[in-house]
Protein backbone atom coordinates (compact mmCIF):
# COMPACT_ATOMS: atom_id res chain seq x y z
CA UNK A 1 0.00 0.00 0.00
CA UNK A 2 1.70 3.17 -1.21
CA UNK A 3 1.66 6.49 0.65
CA UNK A 4 1.75 8.66 -2.46
CA UNK A 5 -0.22 7.71 -5.56
CA UNK A 6 0.34 9.32 -8.95
CA UNK A 7 -2.60 8.92 -11.32
CA UNK A 8 -0.67 8.69 -14.57
CA UNK A 9 -1.58 9.70 -18.09
CA UNK A 10 -0.28 7.83 -21.12
CA UNK A 11 -0.10 9.35 -24.59
CA UNK A 12 1.19 7.62 -27.69
CA UNK A 13 2.37 4.73 -25.57
CA UNK A 14 4.50 6.73 -23.14
CA UNK A 15 4.02 8.45 -19.79
CA UNK A 16 3.26 12.14 -20.40
CA UNK A 17 5.73 14.85 -19.36
CA UNK A 18 3.17 16.05 -16.80
CA UNK A 19 3.02 12.60 -15.20
CA UNK A 20 6.84 12.41 -15.17
CA UNK A 21 6.80 15.68 -13.24
CA UNK A 22 4.37 14.24 -10.69
CA UNK A 23 6.52 11.13 -10.28
CA UNK A 24 9.60 13.29 -9.71
CA UNK A 25 8.08 15.29 -6.88
CA UNK A 26 6.33 12.24 -5.45
CA UNK A 27 9.71 10.51 -5.15
CA UNK A 28 11.34 13.62 -3.62
CA UNK A 29 8.61 13.85 -0.96
CA UNK A 30 8.62 10.10 -0.35
CA UNK A 31 12.38 9.98 0.12
CA UNK A 32 12.31 12.83 2.63
CA UNK A 33 9.58 11.14 4.68
CA UNK A 34 10.50 7.46 4.11
CA UNK A 35 7.34 6.85 2.17
CA UNK A 36 6.49 4.82 -0.91
CA UNK A 37 5.17 5.80 -4.34
CA UNK A 38 2.70 4.06 -6.63
CA UNK A 39 1.68 5.01 -10.13
CA UNK A 40 -1.71 3.98 -11.45
CA UNK A 41 -2.31 4.09 -15.19
CA UNK A 42 -4.99 3.00 -17.65
CA UNK A 43 -4.99 1.36 -21.06
CA UNK A 44 -3.28 -1.33 -23.09
CA UNK A 45 -0.05 0.70 -23.26
CA UNK A 46 0.04 1.33 -19.51
CA UNK A 47 2.15 -1.65 -18.48
CA UNK A 48 4.90 -0.99 -20.99
CA UNK A 49 4.80 2.74 -20.24
CA UNK A 50 5.13 2.48 -16.45
CA UNK A 51 7.46 -0.50 -16.10
CA UNK A 52 10.45 1.85 -15.77
CA UNK A 53 8.65 4.60 -13.82
CA UNK A 54 10.34 5.93 -10.69
CA UNK A 55 7.80 4.26 -8.39
CA UNK A 56 7.80 1.36 -5.96
CA UNK A 57 4.59 -0.02 -7.32
CA UNK A 58 2.72 0.32 -10.62
CA UNK A 59 -0.95 -0.50 -10.93
CA UNK A 60 -2.23 -0.96 -14.45
CA UNK A 61 -5.84 -1.15 -15.53
CA UNK A 62 -6.21 -2.87 -18.87
CA UNK A 63 -9.72 -3.13 -20.28
CA UNK A 64 -11.52 -2.10 -23.44
CA UNK A 65 -13.53 0.32 -21.28
CA UNK A 66 -10.43 2.38 -20.40
CA UNK A 67 -8.83 2.62 -23.85
CA UNK A 68 -10.31 6.09 -24.15
CA UNK A 69 -10.70 8.36 -21.14
CA UNK A 70 -14.10 7.71 -19.56
CA UNK A 71 -14.78 9.76 -16.41
CA UNK A 72 -17.24 7.20 -15.05
CA UNK A 73 -15.03 4.13 -15.43
CA UNK A 74 -11.87 5.95 -14.34
CA UNK A 75 -13.54 7.40 -11.24
CA UNK A 76 -15.20 4.14 -10.23
CA UNK A 77 -11.91 2.29 -10.65
CA UNK A 78 -9.89 4.88 -8.74
CA UNK A 79 -12.42 5.08 -5.90
CA UNK A 80 -12.43 1.30 -5.54
CA UNK A 81 -8.63 0.98 -5.61
CA UNK A 82 -8.03 3.97 -3.34
CA UNK A 83 -10.61 2.73 -0.85
CA UNK A 84 -8.75 -0.56 -0.66
CA UNK A 85 -5.38 1.24 -0.69
CA UNK A 86 -5.87 4.51 1.20
CA UNK A 87 -3.00 6.78 0.17
CA UNK A 88 -2.00 9.96 1.99
CA UNK A 89 -1.44 11.98 -1.15
CA UNK A 90 -3.07 11.43 -4.56
CA UNK A 91 -1.49 13.45 -7.36
CA UNK A 92 -3.13 14.23 -10.70
CA UNK A 93 -2.11 16.66 -13.40
CA UNK A 94 -4.36 19.66 -13.88
CA UNK A 95 -5.46 18.35 -17.28
CA UNK A 96 -9.03 17.54 -18.30
CA UNK A 97 -8.70 14.32 -16.30
CA UNK A 98 -7.46 16.14 -13.21
CA UNK A 99 -10.15 18.81 -13.41
CA UNK A 100 -12.76 16.17 -14.05
CA UNK A 101 -11.81 13.67 -11.37
CA UNK A 102 -9.94 15.58 -8.66
CA UNK A 103 -12.76 17.02 -6.56
CA UNK A 104 -15.07 14.08 -7.25
CA UNK A 105 -12.43 11.66 -5.95
CA UNK A 106 -11.89 13.82 -2.88
CA UNK A 107 -15.63 13.89 -2.21
CA UNK A 108 -16.03 10.14 -2.69
CA UNK A 109 -13.02 9.42 -0.46
CA UNK A 110 -14.04 12.17 2.00
CA UNK A 111 -10.62 13.77 1.97
CA UNK A 112 -9.30 17.26 1.14
CA UNK A 113 -8.55 18.66 -2.29
CA UNK A 114 -5.93 21.18 -3.37
CA UNK A 115 -6.15 22.55 -6.93
CA UNK A 116 -3.87 24.46 -9.33
CA UNK A 117 -0.76 23.43 -7.39
CA UNK A 118 2.57 24.81 -8.65
CA UNK A 119 4.83 23.59 -5.84
CA UNK A 120 4.88 20.84 -3.24
CA UNK A 121 7.59 20.92 -0.61
CA UNK A 122 8.64 20.08 2.91
CA UNK A 123 9.56 22.86 5.32
CA UNK A 124 10.61 21.52 8.70
CA UNK A 125 7.77 19.41 10.00
CA UNK A 126 5.27 20.89 7.53
CA UNK A 127 4.35 19.80 4.05
CA UNK A 128 3.22 22.72 1.93
CA UNK A 129 1.57 23.36 -1.40
CA UNK A 130 1.65 26.56 -3.39
CA UNK A 131 -1.36 27.16 -5.61
CA UNK A 132 -2.16 29.59 -8.37
CA UNK A 133 -5.48 31.40 -7.93
CA UNK A 134 -7.33 34.41 -9.33
CA UNK A 135 -6.15 33.78 -12.87
CA UNK A 136 -2.53 33.55 -11.75
CA UNK A 137 -2.58 37.00 -10.15
CA UNK A 138 -2.28 35.58 -6.63
CA UNK A 139 -0.78 32.53 -4.97
CA UNK A 140 -1.84 30.66 -1.86
CA UNK A 141 0.39 28.74 0.51
CA UNK A 142 -1.52 25.80 1.93
CA UNK A 143 -0.61 23.19 4.54
CA UNK A 144 -1.08 19.68 3.23
CA UNK A 145 -3.67 17.93 5.37
CA UNK A 146 -3.24 14.30 6.45
CA UNK A 147 -4.86 13.06 3.26
CA UNK A 148 -5.51 15.00 0.06
CA UNK A 149 -6.04 14.90 -3.67
CA UNK A 150 -3.76 17.46 -5.34
CA UNK A 151 -3.97 18.59 -8.98
CA UNK A 152 -0.72 20.04 -10.30
CA UNK A 153 -0.35 22.47 -13.20
CA UNK A 154 1.86 20.81 -15.85
CA UNK A 155 5.29 22.42 -16.20
CA UNK A 156 5.40 23.61 -12.59
CA UNK A 157 8.74 21.87 -12.04
CA UNK A 158 11.15 19.81 -14.13
CA UNK A 159 11.01 16.04 -14.40
CA UNK A 160 14.15 14.37 -13.08
CA UNK A 161 14.48 11.76 -15.78
CA UNK A 162 14.99 9.12 -13.07
CA UNK A 163 13.68 5.65 -13.73
CA UNK A 164 12.91 2.67 -11.54
CA UNK A 165 11.70 -0.90 -11.50
CA UNK A 166 8.27 -0.84 -9.88
CA UNK A 167 6.42 -3.98 -8.89
CA UNK A 168 3.59 -4.15 -11.43
CA UNK A 169 0.06 -5.27 -10.49
CA UNK A 170 -3.11 -5.40 -12.51
CA UNK A 171 -6.42 -4.06 -11.27
CA UNK A 172 -9.82 -4.53 -12.86
CA UNK A 173 -11.72 -1.63 -14.38
CA UNK A 174 -14.94 -0.93 -12.54
CA UNK A 175 -18.17 -0.51 -14.52
CA UNK A 176 -19.94 2.79 -15.13
CA UNK A 177 -23.07 3.70 -17.10
CA UNK A 178 -21.17 6.56 -18.77
CA UNK A 179 -20.09 5.69 -22.32
CA UNK A 180 -17.70 7.20 -24.84
CA UNK A 181 -19.80 7.56 -27.99
CA UNK A 182 -16.97 8.66 -30.26
CA UNK A 183 -13.56 10.25 -30.19
CA UNK A 184 -13.20 13.44 -32.19
CA UNK A 185 -9.63 13.94 -33.43
CA UNK A 186 -8.15 17.44 -33.75
CA UNK A 187 -9.64 19.57 -36.48
CA UNK A 188 -8.18 18.57 -39.83
CA UNK A 189 -10.39 20.92 -41.79
CA UNK A 190 -7.51 22.30 -43.80
CA UNK A 191 -7.06 25.41 -41.68
CA UNK A 192 -3.49 26.55 -41.06
CA UNK A 193 -1.49 24.52 -38.49
CA UNK A 194 -0.45 27.09 -35.88
CA UNK A 195 2.04 24.65 -34.30
CA UNK A 196 4.18 24.92 -37.45
CA UNK A 197 4.24 28.72 -37.74
CA UNK A 198 7.46 30.60 -36.94
CA UNK A 199 5.58 33.75 -36.00
CA UNK A 200 2.20 33.90 -34.28
CA UNK A 201 0.16 37.08 -33.90
CA UNK A 202 -2.08 35.94 -31.08
CA UNK A 203 -5.15 37.88 -30.01
CA UNK A 204 -7.22 37.71 -26.86
CA UNK A 205 -10.22 39.35 -25.27
CA UNK A 206 -8.58 42.75 -25.88
CA UNK A 207 -9.48 42.49 -29.55
CA UNK A 208 -12.98 43.53 -28.35
CA UNK A 209 -14.87 43.00 -31.58
CA UNK A 210 -14.65 40.46 -34.42
CA UNK A 211 -14.31 43.29 -36.93
CA UNK A 212 -10.95 44.10 -35.35
CA UNK A 213 -9.57 40.71 -36.39
CA UNK A 214 -8.90 42.27 -39.77
CA UNK A 215 -6.22 44.39 -38.09
CA UNK A 216 -4.57 41.23 -36.73
CA UNK A 217 -4.78 39.55 -40.15
CA UNK A 218 -3.11 42.54 -41.81
CA UNK A 219 -0.38 42.57 -39.17
CA UNK A 220 0.18 38.82 -39.53
CA UNK A 221 0.52 39.26 -43.27
CA UNK A 222 2.99 42.11 -42.89
CA UNK A 223 5.10 40.25 -40.34
CA UNK A 224 4.98 36.92 -42.16
CA UNK A 225 3.04 35.16 -39.43
CA UNK A 226 -0.26 33.51 -38.66
CA UNK A 227 -3.12 34.65 -36.41
CA UNK A 228 -3.80 32.55 -33.32
CA UNK A 229 -5.81 33.33 -30.22
CA UNK A 230 -6.73 32.63 -26.63
CA UNK A 231 -9.82 30.72 -25.52
CA UNK A 232 -12.36 33.59 -25.20
CA UNK A 233 -11.94 34.46 -28.89
CA UNK A 234 -12.86 30.88 -29.86
CA UNK A 235 -15.74 30.75 -27.37
CA UNK A 236 -17.13 33.94 -28.90
CA UNK A 237 -17.06 32.19 -32.28
CA UNK A 238 -14.66 34.73 -33.79
CA UNK A 239 -11.91 32.24 -34.75
CA UNK A 240 -11.97 28.44 -35.18
CA UNK A 241 -10.68 26.07 -32.51
CA UNK A 242 -7.73 25.21 -34.73
CA UNK A 243 -6.32 28.66 -33.90
CA UNK A 244 -6.57 28.30 -30.12
CA UNK A 245 -3.41 28.28 -28.01
CA UNK A 246 -3.54 26.86 -24.49
CA UNK A 247 -4.48 23.92 -22.33
CA UNK A 248 -7.50 22.90 -24.37
CA UNK A 249 -5.99 24.12 -27.64
CA UNK A 250 -2.53 23.81 -29.16
CA UNK A 251 0.87 23.99 -27.51
CA UNK A 252 3.10 26.21 -29.63
CA UNK A 253 6.81 27.06 -29.63
CA UNK A 254 7.21 29.66 -32.39
CA UNK A 255 10.27 31.88 -32.90
CA UNK A 256 8.05 34.87 -32.05
CA UNK A 257 4.78 34.92 -30.10
CA UNK A 258 3.21 38.37 -30.27
CA UNK A 259 0.44 38.34 -27.63
CA UNK A 260 -2.07 41.14 -28.18
CA UNK A 261 -4.77 41.80 -25.60
CA UNK A 262 -4.11 38.49 -23.84
CA UNK A 263 -4.02 38.68 -20.05
CA UNK A 264 -2.23 35.36 -19.61
CA UNK A 265 -4.54 33.03 -17.72
CA UNK A 266 -2.66 29.92 -16.55
CA UNK A 267 -4.51 27.83 -19.15
CA UNK A 268 -3.15 30.04 -21.92
CA UNK A 269 0.41 30.27 -20.57
CA UNK A 270 0.52 26.48 -20.50
CA UNK A 271 0.34 26.48 -24.30
CA UNK A 272 2.88 29.19 -25.21
CA UNK A 273 5.35 29.85 -22.40
CA UNK A 274 8.12 27.97 -24.21
CA UNK A 275 8.05 30.20 -27.30
CA UNK A 276 11.57 31.42 -28.19
CA UNK A 277 10.61 35.10 -28.02
CA UNK A 278 7.46 36.50 -26.45
CA UNK A 279 6.31 40.09 -26.90
CA UNK A 280 3.11 40.96 -25.03
CA UNK A 281 0.93 44.03 -25.34
CA UNK A 282 -1.85 44.51 -22.81
CA UNK A 283 -3.33 47.62 -21.23
CA UNK A 284 -3.16 46.02 -17.75
CA UNK A 285 0.43 46.39 -16.58
CA UNK A 286 -0.20 43.69 -13.95
CA UNK A 287 -1.39 41.10 -16.45
CA UNK A 288 0.29 37.71 -15.82
CA UNK A 289 1.33 37.51 -19.50
CA UNK A 290 4.16 39.94 -18.65
CA UNK A 291 5.63 37.37 -16.26
CA UNK A 292 6.46 35.05 -19.14
CA UNK A 293 7.02 37.65 -21.88
CA UNK A 294 10.51 38.86 -22.73
CA UNK A 295 9.26 42.29 -23.80
CA UNK A 296 6.03 44.03 -22.97
CA UNK A 297 4.04 47.19 -23.60
CA UNK A 298 0.82 48.71 -22.34
CA UNK A 299 -0.11 50.40 -25.62
CA UNK A 300 -3.65 50.19 -27.03
CA UNK A 301 -3.54 47.17 -29.35
CA UNK A 302 -6.20 48.61 -31.66
CA UNK A 303 -3.87 51.54 -32.35
CA UNK A 304 -0.69 49.48 -32.28
CA UNK A 305 -1.72 46.85 -34.83
CA UNK A 306 -2.23 49.28 -37.77
CA UNK A 307 0.80 51.35 -36.76
CA UNK A 308 3.05 48.29 -36.68
CA UNK A 309 1.58 46.98 -39.93
CA UNK A 310 2.31 50.29 -41.61
CA UNK A 311 5.90 50.31 -40.36
CA UNK A 312 6.49 46.75 -41.52
CA UNK A 313 4.88 47.32 -44.90
CA UNK A 314 6.99 50.48 -45.29
CA UNK A 315 10.13 48.38 -44.77
CA UNK A 316 8.92 45.61 -47.02
CA UNK A 317 8.53 48.25 -49.71
CA UNK B 1 -36.49 17.99 -17.58
CA UNK B 2 -35.45 19.95 -14.51
CA UNK B 3 -32.07 21.64 -14.67
CA UNK B 4 -30.21 23.29 -11.80
CA UNK B 5 -27.52 25.83 -12.62
CA UNK B 6 -25.14 26.39 -9.71
CA UNK B 7 -23.75 29.91 -9.73
CA UNK B 8 -21.50 32.04 -7.59
CA UNK B 9 -19.90 35.43 -7.74
CA UNK B 10 -16.17 36.04 -7.54
CA UNK B 11 -13.93 39.08 -7.07
CA UNK B 12 -13.75 41.26 -10.16
CA UNK B 13 -10.28 40.81 -11.65
CA UNK B 14 -10.58 44.13 -13.43
CA UNK B 15 -9.83 45.67 -10.05
CA UNK B 16 -6.38 45.62 -8.53
CA UNK B 17 -6.15 42.73 -6.05
CA UNK B 18 -4.70 44.05 -2.79
CA UNK B 19 -3.61 41.57 -0.15
CA UNK B 20 -3.77 42.58 3.52
CA UNK B 21 -2.01 40.50 6.17
CA UNK B 22 -1.82 37.45 3.95
CA UNK B 23 -5.50 37.49 3.00
CA UNK B 24 -7.80 39.15 0.50
CA UNK B 25 -10.12 41.77 2.04
CA UNK B 26 -13.16 40.26 0.34
CA UNK B 27 -15.65 42.49 2.11
CA UNK B 28 -14.13 45.55 0.42
CA UNK B 29 -14.10 44.12 -3.08
CA UNK B 30 -16.59 44.18 -5.91
CA UNK B 31 -17.90 40.88 -7.22
CA UNK B 32 -19.08 39.63 -10.60
CA UNK B 33 -20.70 36.33 -11.63
CA UNK B 34 -18.09 33.66 -12.32
CA UNK B 35 -17.67 33.72 -16.11
CA UNK B 36 -17.88 29.93 -16.47
CA UNK B 37 -21.11 29.84 -14.45
CA UNK B 38 -22.47 32.33 -16.97
CA UNK B 39 -21.53 29.86 -19.71
CA UNK B 40 -23.36 27.09 -17.82
CA UNK B 41 -26.46 29.28 -17.47
CA UNK B 42 -26.41 30.08 -21.19
CA UNK B 43 -26.12 26.40 -22.12
CA UNK B 44 -29.02 25.57 -19.78
CA UNK B 45 -31.15 28.31 -21.32
CA UNK B 46 -30.40 26.96 -24.81
CA UNK B 47 -31.57 23.52 -23.64
CA UNK B 48 -34.69 25.15 -22.22
CA UNK B 49 -35.41 26.75 -25.60
CA UNK B 50 -34.92 23.41 -27.35
CA UNK B 51 -36.75 21.09 -24.98
CA UNK B 52 -38.89 23.19 -22.66
CA UNK B 53 -36.72 22.27 -19.68
CA UNK B 54 -37.26 24.07 -16.39
CA UNK B 55 -34.16 25.99 -15.25
CA UNK B 56 -33.52 26.78 -11.59
CA UNK B 57 -30.56 28.94 -10.66
CA UNK B 58 -29.08 28.03 -7.28
CA UNK B 59 -26.55 30.11 -5.33
CA UNK B 60 -25.30 30.07 -1.78
CA UNK B 61 -25.98 33.31 0.04
CA UNK B 62 -22.53 34.52 0.96
CA UNK B 63 -23.42 38.17 1.01
CA UNK B 64 -24.77 39.66 -2.14
CA UNK B 65 -25.98 37.17 -4.74
CA UNK B 66 -29.39 38.70 -5.50
CA UNK B 67 -27.94 40.66 -8.42
CA UNK B 68 -26.72 37.58 -10.26
CA UNK B 69 -29.96 35.73 -9.48
CA UNK B 70 -32.25 38.46 -10.82
CA UNK B 71 -30.00 38.75 -13.88
CA UNK B 72 -30.38 35.00 -14.44
CA UNK B 73 -34.17 35.33 -14.12
CA UNK B 74 -34.14 38.23 -16.59
CA UNK B 75 -32.21 36.05 -19.02
CA UNK B 76 -34.88 33.37 -18.85
CA UNK B 77 -34.33 31.16 -15.81
CA UNK B 78 -37.60 29.93 -14.28
CA UNK B 79 -36.64 30.01 -10.60
CA UNK B 80 -33.87 31.40 -8.45
CA UNK B 81 -33.07 29.79 -5.12
CA UNK B 82 -30.72 31.23 -2.54
CA UNK B 83 -29.36 28.83 0.07
CA UNK B 84 -29.02 30.66 3.36
CA UNK B 85 -27.11 29.62 6.46
CA UNK B 86 -25.07 32.59 7.59
CA UNK B 87 -22.24 31.72 5.20
CA UNK B 88 -19.21 33.96 4.80
CA UNK B 89 -17.64 35.09 1.55
CA UNK B 90 -14.72 32.78 2.38
CA UNK B 91 -16.86 29.63 2.19
CA UNK B 92 -14.60 26.96 0.67
CA UNK B 93 -15.65 24.82 -2.26
CA UNK B 94 -15.67 21.62 -0.21
CA UNK B 95 -18.32 23.22 1.99
CA UNK B 96 -20.09 24.75 -1.00
CA UNK B 97 -20.18 21.36 -2.68
CA UNK B 98 -21.69 19.76 0.42
CA UNK B 99 -24.37 22.45 0.79
CA UNK B 100 -25.28 22.40 -2.91
CA UNK B 101 -25.40 18.60 -3.06
CA UNK B 102 -27.59 18.51 0.04
CA UNK B 103 -30.08 20.85 -1.63
CA UNK B 104 -29.95 19.15 -5.05
CA UNK B 105 -30.56 15.79 -3.35
CA UNK B 106 -33.88 17.03 -2.02
CA UNK B 107 -35.00 18.51 -5.35
CA UNK B 108 -34.47 15.62 -7.77
CA UNK B 109 -32.98 17.67 -10.59
CA UNK B 110 -32.29 15.69 -13.77
CA UNK B 111 -29.28 17.74 -14.71
CA UNK B 112 -27.00 19.90 -12.59
CA UNK B 113 -24.79 22.32 -14.52
CA UNK B 114 -22.12 24.71 -13.31
CA UNK B 115 -18.98 26.38 -14.61
CA UNK B 116 -15.97 24.17 -15.23
CA UNK B 117 -14.01 26.28 -12.76
CA UNK B 118 -13.91 29.62 -10.97
CA UNK B 119 -10.93 31.87 -10.28
CA UNK B 120 -11.05 31.07 -6.57
CA UNK B 121 -11.26 27.27 -6.76
CA UNK B 122 -8.39 26.69 -4.35
CA UNK B 123 -9.87 23.46 -3.06
CA UNK B 124 -11.24 21.99 -6.26
CA UNK B 125 -14.05 22.60 -8.67
CA UNK B 126 -17.71 22.64 -7.69
CA UNK B 127 -18.91 20.15 -10.34
CA UNK B 128 -16.68 17.42 -8.93
CA UNK B 129 -17.54 18.15 -5.30
CA UNK B 130 -21.29 18.13 -5.99
CA UNK B 131 -21.18 15.00 -8.16
CA UNK B 132 -18.97 13.19 -5.66
CA UNK B 133 -21.29 14.07 -2.80
CA UNK B 134 -24.35 13.02 -4.79
CA UNK B 135 -22.53 9.93 -6.12
CA UNK B 136 -23.92 10.50 -9.62
CA UNK B 137 -22.19 10.48 -12.98
CA UNK B 138 -20.45 13.63 -14.06
CA UNK B 139 -18.24 15.10 -16.73
CA UNK B 140 -16.33 18.34 -16.67
CA UNK B 141 -14.53 20.47 -19.27
CA UNK B 142 -17.54 19.87 -21.50
CA UNK B 143 -19.65 21.76 -24.03
CA UNK B 144 -22.35 21.04 -26.64
CA UNK B 145 -24.86 19.59 -24.17
CA UNK B 146 -27.67 17.67 -25.87
CA UNK B 147 -30.32 16.54 -23.45
CA UNK B 148 -32.49 13.51 -24.18
CA UNK B 149 -35.25 11.88 -22.14
CA UNK B 150 -33.02 9.69 -19.99
CA UNK B 151 -29.50 10.64 -21.01
CA UNK B 152 -27.39 13.63 -21.89
CA UNK B 153 -24.70 13.80 -24.56
CA UNK B 154 -21.76 16.17 -24.16
CA UNK B 155 -18.46 16.90 -25.87
CA UNK B 156 -15.48 16.74 -23.53
CA UNK B 157 -12.33 18.64 -24.49
CA UNK B 158 -8.76 17.38 -24.10
CA UNK B 159 -5.42 19.00 -24.86
CA UNK B 160 -4.28 19.43 -28.43
CA UNK B 161 -7.79 19.88 -29.79
CA UNK B 162 -8.84 16.26 -29.23
CA UNK B 163 -12.40 15.73 -27.97
CA UNK B 164 -14.83 12.92 -27.21
CA UNK B 165 -18.58 12.65 -27.19
CA UNK B 166 -19.82 11.13 -23.94
CA UNK B 167 -23.26 9.88 -23.01
CA UNK B 168 -24.30 10.04 -19.37
CA UNK B 169 -27.47 8.68 -17.81
CA UNK B 170 -29.56 11.19 -15.88
CA UNK B 171 -29.24 12.47 -13.24
CA UNK B 172 -25.82 13.87 -14.01
CA UNK B 173 -23.57 16.80 -13.10
CA UNK B 174 -21.71 18.79 -15.77
CA UNK B 175 -18.85 21.29 -15.51
CA UNK B 176 -19.37 23.55 -18.52
CA UNK B 177 -16.35 24.94 -20.36
CA UNK B 178 -18.30 26.98 -22.88
CA UNK B 179 -21.85 27.38 -24.12
CA UNK B 180 -22.73 26.94 -27.76
CA UNK B 181 -23.38 30.68 -28.00
CA UNK B 182 -21.87 33.61 -26.10
CA UNK B 183 -23.86 34.32 -22.90
CA UNK B 184 -26.87 36.49 -23.65
CA UNK B 185 -26.97 40.06 -22.44
CA UNK B 186 -29.79 41.71 -20.56
CA UNK B 187 -30.01 45.39 -19.80
CA UNK B 188 -29.85 46.73 -16.27
CA UNK B 189 -33.29 48.27 -16.91
CA UNK B 190 -34.77 44.85 -17.70
CA UNK B 191 -33.26 43.37 -14.53
CA UNK B 192 -34.63 46.23 -12.45
CA UNK B 193 -38.03 45.88 -14.04
CA UNK B 194 -38.08 42.18 -13.26
CA UNK B 195 -37.07 42.80 -9.65
CA UNK B 196 -40.46 44.47 -9.15
CA UNK B 197 -42.38 41.31 -10.00
CA UNK B 198 -40.07 38.30 -9.58
CA UNK B 199 -38.61 36.97 -6.39
CA UNK B 200 -35.66 34.95 -5.22
CA UNK B 201 -36.66 32.04 -2.99
CA UNK B 202 -34.63 31.60 0.18
CA UNK B 203 -34.06 28.11 1.53
CA UNK B 204 -32.40 27.63 4.90
CA UNK B 205 -29.74 24.95 4.88
CA UNK B 206 -27.53 23.51 7.59
CA UNK B 207 -23.88 24.35 7.95
CA UNK B 208 -21.53 21.71 6.50
CA UNK B 209 -19.12 19.97 8.85
CA UNK B 210 -16.30 19.08 6.44
CA UNK B 211 -12.90 20.47 7.46
CA UNK B 212 -11.36 23.35 5.52
CA UNK B 213 -7.83 23.78 4.20
CA UNK B 214 -5.33 25.59 6.36
CA UNK B 215 -4.20 28.52 4.21
CA UNK B 216 -1.05 30.10 5.60
CA UNK B 217 -1.12 33.12 3.35
CA UNK B 218 -2.33 34.60 0.10
CA UNK B 219 0.23 36.69 -1.73
CA UNK B 220 1.21 38.22 -5.03
CA UNK B 221 3.66 35.77 -6.58
CA UNK B 222 7.08 37.01 -7.51
CA UNK B 223 7.49 35.98 -11.09
CA UNK B 224 10.72 34.20 -12.02
CA UNK B 225 11.05 36.78 -14.74
CA UNK B 226 9.28 39.82 -16.02
CA UNK B 227 9.07 41.44 -19.40
CA UNK B 228 11.26 44.40 -20.16
CA UNK B 229 8.55 47.06 -20.46
CA UNK B 230 8.38 49.57 -23.31
CA UNK B 231 5.55 51.81 -22.10
CA UNK B 232 2.35 52.72 -23.93
CA UNK B 233 3.38 55.01 -26.77
CA UNK B 234 2.19 53.37 -29.98
CA UNK B 235 4.92 54.78 -32.22
CA UNK B 236 7.71 53.95 -29.81
CA UNK B 237 6.41 50.45 -29.17
CA UNK B 238 6.04 49.71 -32.90
CA UNK B 239 9.57 50.99 -33.50
CA UNK B 240 10.95 48.78 -30.75
CA UNK B 241 9.13 45.72 -32.07
CA UNK B 242 10.51 46.30 -35.57
CA UNK B 243 14.04 46.79 -34.18
CA UNK B 244 13.71 43.61 -32.12
CA UNK B 245 12.57 41.63 -35.15
CA UNK B 246 15.52 42.99 -37.06
CA UNK B 247 17.96 42.03 -34.27
CA UNK B 248 16.51 38.53 -34.10
CA UNK B 249 16.58 38.24 -37.90
CA UNK B 250 12.83 37.66 -37.97
CA UNK B 251 12.08 40.33 -40.56
CA UNK B 252 11.34 39.16 -44.03
CA UNK B 253 14.06 40.27 -46.41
Amino acid sequence: MADIVVVGEIQNGVVTDATQELLTRARDLATARSRSVAVLAFGKDAEAAVKTADADEAVVVVDQAVEEYNPGVYEATLVTWLTENPALLILLSNTTMGMDLGAALAARLQIAMIAYCTDLRIEGSSELATCQIYGGKLAAEVELPDRAVVTVIPGSWAASGRSGIPMVHRFNAQPSPISVVKVIEPDASGDVDITRADILVSVGRGIQDPDNLELADELAQAIGGVVSCSRPVVDAGWLPRSRQVGKSGQTVKPKLYLALGISGAPEHLQGMKDAELIVAVNSDENAPIFDVAHYGATADILDLMPALTEKLNGRNG
Amino acid sequence: MRIAVLMKDVPDLVEELEVEDGALPLDDMSFVPSEWDDQALEEALLIKEETGADVTVVAIDTGEVDGLMFTALAKGADRAVKLAGGFSRRLANRQRGAVLAQYCQTQGFDLVMTGVQAIDDLDGQIAGWVAGNLEVGHASVVRDVRAGADTVKVVQEYSGGKMAELELPLPAVLGIQAARKPPRYVTVAKVRQLQKTASVETVDVSEPTAPTLSVRKIYKPEAAGHAQMWGDDVDEVSEKIVNLLEDKKLLRS
